[in-house]
């Protein structure tokens, strides 16, 4: 058997590829139920406004450490990822051109993310330690 | 040598682990493949807004605290944002979860109490948000004793 042949044999019975469609289909996946998670929690504790001004402040201070200020900056990595792969994804469907470019604009998502998530981590960890 | 005899797909036998649930449920899964996209368009700017007023403008997160949240629903503008952040919001997370779980949990039971949970968690938290934003008082008197705020009346 030529060499070439072999090289270019695929696995065979699975529609997993890997490669960036998988991956960012996973990344959708991961960071959706992160995101859905911290949403119920989000509008439980600002119901706590309808409880008592202290109830809210006592639960809003217990968030102001350093743990919770890491946390808020992975759950915003989080969302802008989400946002971003999200128009991608709808690029895909409704874009002509959209599955021939899919690859291109997943690095685009990830470049998008890497300057927004720079520039929001300067601001908000300056907040979070005390600038 | 005979011609083989194909038989039109799933007319035969169906194998136990393919059958699901044989109702036909119309359009239901492409409204809501249409409505992610949708409403996820809008979400990408309603929480940019959001995280950019909450988390980048003014003291950032340092400044979130009882006033602050008042001093936004002062502002009926900032009240319909976060009415439609949250029903959006939810439906769409709601949405994404029951996909999940119809992907990954193959009994039948095992689908129908995850997502009885799932629709229990996104009634409650609705309606709560709801109520919080459309009741929401930024002065209140708690026991006779009323909230001392500088855009509160003197009591």
């Amino acid at each position: 058997m030529p060499k070439t042949l072999t090289k270019t044999l695929t696995p065979a019975g699975t529609l997993y590829r890997g490669r960036e469609g998988q991956w960012s289909w996973v990344a959708h996946r991961i960071t959706g139920v992160v995101i859905f998670f911290f949403l119920l929690v989000h509008v439980l504790d600002t119901s706590l406004v309808r409880v008592s001004p202290e109830a809210y402040d006592a639960v809003i201070a217990s968030y102001k450490n350093p743990i919770m200020g890491l946390g808020e900056l992975g759950l915003v990595a989080a969302i802008v990822f989400h946002a971003f792969n999200g128009i991608r994804v709808i690029l895909v469907d409704f874009w002509k051109k959209g599955p021939k470019y899919h690859r291109q604009m997943l690095w685009g998502v990830v470049g998008l993310w890497a300057v927004v998530m720079i520039a929001f981590s300067i601001r908000h960890l300056t907040h979070v330690f005390g600038g | 040598m005979a011609t083989p005899i194909i038989e039109t797909p799933r007319s035969g036998r169906v194998a136990p682990g393919y059958s699901r649930s044989s109702t036909s449920r119309g359009n239901f899964e492409m409204i809501a493949w249409l409505f992610m996209r949708l409403s996820g368009a809008i979400l990408v700017v309603l929480i940019f807004v959001h995280l950019y007023v909450n988390l980048v403008a003014g003291d950032g997160i340092s400044g979130i605290d009882f006033g602050f949240v008042a001093g936004k629903w002062a502002d009926p503008v900032w009240q319909i944002w976060d009415l439609t952040l949250l029903w959006l919001s939810m439906l769409h997370g709601t949405n994404g979860i029951r996909v999940i779980i119809n992907d990954y949990a193959e009994k039948n039971s095992t689908r129908m109490i995850l997502k009885g949970v799932l629709y229990t968690a996104t009634v409650v938290i609705v309606v709560l948000g709801t109520l919080v934003i459309f009741t929401f008082d930024p002065c209140p008197v708690i026991d006779g004793v009323a909230h001392v705020a500088d855009y509160c009346p003197a009591p």
